[in-house]
């Protein structure tokens, strides 16, 4: 039978449109795993198409192969390893001669291209003239004219793949180096040619000129080789940053002589991104229209989603008691109620809150707006060691430490990544807050507003700390260059936020779930075991952990209950109020509970005070420790995580408790 | 004609790269994005807090910050 499968790989620059097309080739039918071994989100997913099965893979945006970045890599890797049966590359249209530096890229790996020509209609609206039938003579690879976000184009992009796989009527075209450069490839390739397990493997040509350029993973693909010795020798005598400006020069240069005879440019001067840039970027109103729309961002955010919030909580309170009232015995109504409908409903309760706030940073991605922020804010975030991508991710852990941490995959540098993964938990979320409400309210009097502020300014300032500190520490050096596209405003589409929020919303609660429900159950057994005690009693384990670590936490000013309920807090630190609750016996009436936390002699405002700092800064709650995980892929770095905000929040109520005595209070 | 650096334009001022001195793997993303020499330059905006600052190159516009920029030489254009 024949084989009616191909494989196609999509390659293209960051904001030409990819996603978009990908989503209108693939529908809803598409599959978010991760490459094997690294971090970076692979899509795949499927079209039948006239007897086709085509499956398409969504390779990461870049801009070049030369592999430096992770994306890079594994873009390249994929080609040449899985060797795709066709590579199209979405180039766009209005921004032809930087797209084109890919495709001269794309040839010397000897795929099958096709070259799918996006946005044609802001080119043409601009003005610029395209000249299909001479683009696809030069480049020697078919050129299909696509609208992605309004479905144009499609149908026959996918026509030339069943077309070019019957019958591959284009080969492939190189571009020359000059003379110089030519004969060292040509020396390089002898050498090459003696190891045949190479050849088999990847192209002779391209592997040369990347050794040329410095590619330390060609460099390395080649050191198992008997050939490196000879390879080493040969590269060793000639400079390296010559070549590789040299040859990214001769590239451009290729482009310049093709571009001019495929397209003419229409220079308008002043373009609407431009106006609208030179309003959201002016000096001095692009920051604080800048601060209005993420406040709206956030606004808009939790105003619509406490409602689901509550909805959710309160139906799965409901379904908790309704559950385990009618099972037997009782340990497994605690079980099935307190733990494991109380883990998922902890779990979903996050959901609203994702969605949202995913839906709307994909519109300000879509719109172009994402790259103004970080440009607006990179100055500033460049001084306390992070980069402007990380600014977003922080300000959005206001809300919810567990989309902000996911919201750190933008920030393309492993190292600014890890540094905001790791400092987004200070920032004090929404779940703090109830705690604070509870304590300085009971404590604090008219004061209680200046505390909770305290509290916030004092989560900022740790993390922007930590951010220094583990720079000059464990993750060494400074933040990666900005060198960043400032694509053109354009009107976001639905669709790509619509797919967007749902993979993230999807993702979280596949992946951090599981974690996030293996935490619940690990306290669910503490605070139920052993047999017979009264759930989360003094008696139970976590009243037992609750003693043990007295004496730790008794320099911060805390008696056995209030360490209990920072343990029950770990799960999520709206809980640490339910627990107090529990533990001075008045379930969830606040009013009872404020009384009862004046009249306990073992709390007083100093100990209330770091009690609050304390709660602001350890491990934040199950599910951040679960998204930490799956967004770093170690569990080394989560378990730093967890122990440094264990270790800082001890510091710091520390020396806010014993500080505070020292002062008299 | 005297060599300046990049940094040193001004916003609408149009300059031709001549040597991209940066180092490391920023001088490799800034010959990818079009930073060869013989490429024209125009400062189009300084961010708001003065860095990074935004130029148009190729047809298209690239930020960098200010450290990048003073490593790139250039020739103004009359």
């Amino acid at each position: 039978m024949e084989n009616t499968k191909i494989r196609v790989a999509l390659a293209g620059n960051p904001n030409v449109g990819k996603t978009t097309l990908f989503n209108a080739i693939t529908g809803s039918r598409q599959h978010v795993g991760n490459w094997p071994g690294v971090t970076v989100e692979k899509k795949t997913g499927v079209r039948t198409y006239r007897g086709y099965d085509i499956e398409i893979t969504d390779l990461p945006g870049t801009y070049s192969l030369t592999a430096y970045s992770l994306d890079e890599i594994v873009a390249r890797d994929y080609i040449i390893e899985e060797k795709p049966d066709i590579v199209i590359q979405i180039v766009d249209a209005s921004n032809l001669e930087r797209n084109l530096y890919l495709t001269t890229q794309l040839m010397e790996l000897h795929t099958e291209m096709i070259i799918a020509l996006n946005m044609c209609d802001l080119a043409l609206e601009r003005g610029d003239k395209l000249y299909i039938d001479k683009m696809q003579e030069i480049l020697a690879a078919p050129v299909v004219q696509t609208v992605a976000s309004r479905d144009i184009g499609i149908d026959e992009l996918l026509d030339r793949v069943i077309e070019q796989k019957q019958d591959d009527k284009y080969h492939g075209r190189e571009i020359g180096y000059g003379d110089v450069i030519e004969s060292k490839v040509l020396e390089i390739e002898k050498i090459l040619l003696t190891d045949p397990s190479l050849q088999k493997k990847y192209p002779l040509r391209w592997m040369s000129i990347r050794l040329l350029e410095g590619d330390g993973n060609v460099k390395a693909k080649v050191e198992k080789s008997p050939v490196s010795t000879a390879i080493n020798q040969l590269l060793a005598s000639i400079d390296q940053e010559e070549y590789e400006a040299e040859i990214a020069d001769k590239r451009y240069v290729a482009i310049n002589a093709i571009f001019p005879q495929i397209c003419t440019r229409c220079n308008v001067r002043l373009t609407k991104s431009d106006m609208i840039d030179r309003v959201l970027t002016n000096k001095y109103l692009g920051i604080p229209i800048f601060l209005a729309l993420m406040w709206g961002a956030f606004e808009l955010t939790f105003a619509f989603a406490t409602p689901f919030t509550d909805m959710i909580e309160r139906a799965f309170v409901w379904l908790a008691v309704n559950v385990s009232s009618g099972l037997e015995p009782q340990w497994l109504a605690s079980l099935i109620g307190d733990g494991i409908i109380g883990g998922v409903g902890a779990v979903l309760t996050f959901v609203p809150n994702i969605f949202i706030l995913f839906f709307l940073l994909s519109l300000l991605e879509g719109s172009g707006y994402l790259a103004r922020a970080a440009f607006i804010m990179d100055r500033l975030m460049y001084k306390i060691g992070m980069h402007g991508k990380s600014f977003i991710p922080l300000l959005m852990g206001f809300g919810c430490n567990v989309p902000a941490i996911m919201a750190a995959r933008s920030i393309e540098d492993e190292k600014d990544r890890l540094i905001t993964i790791l400092v987004v938990p200070f920032v004090s979320c929404g779940a703090r807050l109830p705690i604070y409400i509870l304590l300085a309210g009971a404590f604090f009097g008219r004061q209680a507003g200046t505390v909770v502020f305290f509290m916030y300014v004092l989560g900022i300032v740790v993390a922007v700390i930590s951010a220094k500190l583990l720079r000059s520490t464990i993750v060494k050096g400074k933040p990666a260059p900005f060198i960043m596209e400032m694509p053109p405003y354009r009107v976001p589409t639905l669709r790509t936020s619509i797919v967007h929020m749902w993979d993230n919303g999807a993702m979280y609660i596949k992946k951090a779930g599981t974690i996030i429900l293996l935490g619940v159950v690990i306290i669910w057994s503490l605070a139920s075991f052993p047999w017979g005690i009264e759930y989360g009693s003094e008696g139970s384990y976590v009243g037992m952990i609750g003693h043990f670590f007295t004496p730790l936490l008794e320099p911060l000013g805390f008696d056995w209950k209030m360490t209990v309920a920072l343990v029950f807090g770990l799960v999520a630190k709206e809980i640490v109020v339910a627990s107090m609750g529990v533990l001075y016996g008045v379930g969830d009436n606040p009013e009872a509970l404020t009384t009862n936390l004046i009249a306990d002699p073992s709390i007083t405002a100093l100990s209330a005070l770091s009690l609050m700092v304390f709660s602001l800064l350890y491990m934040p709650c199950v599910a951040t420790l679960g998204v930490i995980k799956k967004e770093t892929g170690s569990w080394k770095w989560t378990a730093f995580a967890f122990f440094y905000g264990i270790a800082v929040a001890w510091i710091m109520a520390f020396l806010v408790y014993q500080g505070g005595k020292l002062l008299g209070y | 004609m005297s060599e300046i650096t990049l940094d040193t334009l001004k916003p609408g001022e149009l300059a031709r790269i001549t040597k991209v001195r940066v180092k490391g793997p920023a001088r490799r993303k800034l010959l990818d994005m079009g930073m060869v020499a013989g490429s024209e330059v125009e400062l189009v905006r300084k961010a708001p807090l003065g860095d990074p600052i935004e130029f148009q190159i190729k047809g298209y516009h690239l930020s960098i910050r200010r450290e990048e920029a003073s490593q790139i030489f250039v020739q103004m254009i009359e």
